[in-house]
């Protein structure tokens, strides 16, 4: 990679994780703490719906969050032709 | 011996038995096997070990009861996304980074980046959280002993120092690894299990995520007749400000946490860092998706077993509720705490009129839910695993600080690889020693330290760790100054507002487990300011740190690797 690659590698990784955040705090912060009670007048299978998202659905999101990172990710590896992982000799 | 210490023994003898087998299988010779396993544990695998090394005594016996009693339903959410959310941190901001950079320990990451002072505070304070959070799991481990087993505390603290001593010693990185992957295994099942049975006989439903939502109307239903707030409600228990504090103090700390983070070390690349991550926190939630439904589940059985509104006379109590009256966990409610056996056998007893001990709720579910003795002693093993586990996890990180950052950078740089991993293996013999010590006479104050570690990992590691990676302006003083304000507020107000010493009201009804946040965010602006003000960093550390930010092999970071000295 040349500087120009690096910079634009390094600007949608940092897209890509501004992205995710904003998803992760809407799920856990948003519809877990700050719009519980608004969300709880909606019935989703048998829970009210933030109380869902306080002890099930913000768990299952964060899961989901960090799957599209590393499949994203992958993806950006790919396009700047990152393959050397094996070679990465970490531990002298 | 009853049928239920029959099937505990029978349980614990295997597993433990399993657990020596992989670990002698997995032995190690040198170092870079010792601290990180040679960095070379599949993905998968190192997920699940992460999980098993994350999920403590705490998470398996504790959390459920938490969810039901203490929060009644929704403020122990708290836990549930605090203990969860920090893995997104984690993968998003630090794994792919710290593994990129190499190298074995947190304090390894601080002092290359900043400077040797910063390493040693990062050392101070790694092993302080790691001490007090082992103390808890050897703990844990006496108690299953002695509820289960009928043994002393002391001889079942015995056992299961002698069984850490057999696999960390021996295995280091790689011996604790492979037997958290078998650990993880038998506590998801032992876990699992009950849940989907009581379940299915409540509900119809096998998947308790499923029918935990079918029980909930009824259960808000019966604590409305008790006259206890809904379950379902939010802000009965906590306010909608300290939930955020509390949550994030948890998340960040996550992040922060040194037994947690040098897990990443262990991946064979950045993608596989990145993976680790992601497996961890699949096996984590599928834990953490059931607690909250084992706790519903157990609530609503318990209301019922003791008759609802009307209540039941004591003599027709369910055994269940003898069994844990006599050992003291049941009491009778309200400050006293009287023994239930101080009653008459035809009083009238309700739910309201009874305290339950938040850390029955799991292991008495399957007796409470009629479940056979085999299910009883599979559980019993599930939480030896996860206390093993967490216990062996932390001591190798007090091990590897002390042989690592302490005797080869600062006493001995010239220490040969054998010679480093006779020190490594001597500090985990004697961390055992210590944290056996602390198991058996565990000081007062632990329980109420655990809870706080997070606060504290959070106002001193995270911003460092973070900043450190994401701003090449980040001075060695300023994470220096960051880390000693954030640190000194946070344990200075939770010295202040804890019970047991302060008792203060503090400012703005903020929570001691929540003071961690606003730490935090006092770290970063001190950091900040006084990053602004200081001298840069060199420019070969700021090409390191643009470096790590790139997968693959680059230069700087092969030479930094090899001693290079970059400041």
């Amino acid at each position: 990679m040349d500087d120009r690659q690096r910079q634009e590698y390094w600007r949608r990784n940092l897209r890509l994780m501004g992205i995710l955040l904003f998803f992760w705090a809407l799920v856990s912060f948003g519809a877990g703490i700050l719009f519980v009670d608004a969300l709880n007048s909606v019935s989703f299978m048998g829970y009210p719906l933030g109380f869902w998202f306080a002890q099930q659905g913000s768990i299952i999101v964060f899961v989901i969050l960090i799957g599209i990172y590393v499949w994203r990710m992958d993806k950006l590896d790919a396009e700047y032709g990152i393959d050397e992982y094996d070679s990465e000799v970490h531990h002298p | 011996m009853s049928d239920i210490q029959l099937w505990t023994l029978i349980f614990a003898v295997l597993t433990f038995s399993l657990y020596i087998v992989v670990a002698y299988r997995s032995r190690v010779s040198d170092t870079a096997g010792f601290y990180v396993a040679g960095g070379g544990i599949p993905a998968p695998a190192n997920g699940a070990a992460i999980a098993a090394d994350w999920m403590s005594a705490a998470s398996f016996i504790s959390l459920a009861g938490i969810v039901a009693f203490a929060g009644n339903g929704y403020g122990g959410s708290v836990y549930l996304m605090g203990w969860t959310g920090g893995y997104v941190l984690l993968a998003l901001l630090l794994a792919p980074y710290l593994r990129k950079f190499g190298k074995y320990t947190i304090p390894d990451f601080v002092g290359d980046r900043y400077n040797e002072t910063a390493r040693m505070v990062a050392v101070v304070a790694a092993i302080v959280v790691s001490f007090v959070y082992v103390a808890g799991q050897m703990a844990g481990v006496g108690v299953v002993f002695t509820r289960f087993l009928g043994v002393s505390t002391t001889w079942g603290v015995i056992i299961g120092m002698a069984i850490v001593f057999f696999y960390a010693v021996l295995g280091g990185m790689k011996g604790i690894t492979w037997t958290q992957v078998t650990q993880y295994t038998v506590l998801i099942i032992a876990y699992l299990i009950p849940a989907v049975a009581v379940s299915s006989k409540v509900t119809g439903v096998a998947l308790p995520q499923i029918g935990f939502g079918k029980i909930l109307d009824e259960l808000n239903g019966l604590q409305a007749d008790l006259g206890l707030a809904s379950y379902t409600e939010a802000f009965t228990k906590t306010s909608m400000a300290n939930m955020i504090l509390i949550t994030a103090a948890l998340m960040f700390g996550t992040a922060g946490l040194p037994h947690v983070i040098v897990r990443f070390y262990t991946a064979k690349s950045v993608r596989a860092a990145r993976f680790s991550a992601l497996w961890a926190l699949f096996f984590i939630a599928l834990l953490y998706t059931t607690a909250p439904s084992v706790a519903a589940f157990t609530k609503l059985n318990i209301i019922n077993e003791l008759g609802g509104t009307q209540g039941i006379p004591l003599a027709d109590a369910p055994s269940w509720f003898t069994t844990w009256a006599d050992v003291g966990l049941i009491t009778q409610a309200g400050e006293a705490a009287a023994p239930i056996s101080a009653l008459p056998p035809d009083a009238l007893i309700t739910f309201n009129d009874v305290a339950i001990n938040n850390d029955i709720i799991v292991l008495a579910s399957p007796e409470i839910g009629g479940l056979p003795a085999p299910v009883v002693g599979l559980v019993a093993a599930g939480a030896l695993a996860a206390a093993l586990s967490t216990a062996s996890g932390l001591l190798l990180v007090i091990s590897s600080s002390v042989a690592n950052d302490v005797y080869y950078k600062k006493i001995n740089p010239q220490a040969t690889e054998a010679r480093q991993l006779l020190v490594g293996r001597i500090a985990m013999g004697g961390a055992i020693l210590v944290a056996g010590y602390l198991g058996i006479n565990p000081p007062g104050f632990v329980a109420q330290v655990v809870a706080l570690a997070f606060g504290l990992a959070a106002a001193s590691f995270f911003p460092v760790l973070v900043l450190g990676i994401f701003w090449k302006g980040c001075t060695a003083k300023g994470a220096m100054w960051g880390m000693i304000v954030g640190l000194v507020t946070t344990f200075a107000y939770m010295i202040w507002t804890i019970p047991i010493y302060g008792g203060s009201e503090g400012i703005l009804d903020i929570p001691p487990t929540g003071i961690g946040t606003i730490g935090m965010l006092i770290n970063f602006a001190v950091t900040f300011a006084v990053s602004k003000v200081t001298e840069k960093p060199s420019a070969a550390m700021q090409e390191l740190v643009e470096e790590i930010r790139y997968p693959g092999r680059t230069e700087l970071v092969e030479a930094h690797l090899h001693g290079e000295d970059l400041h």
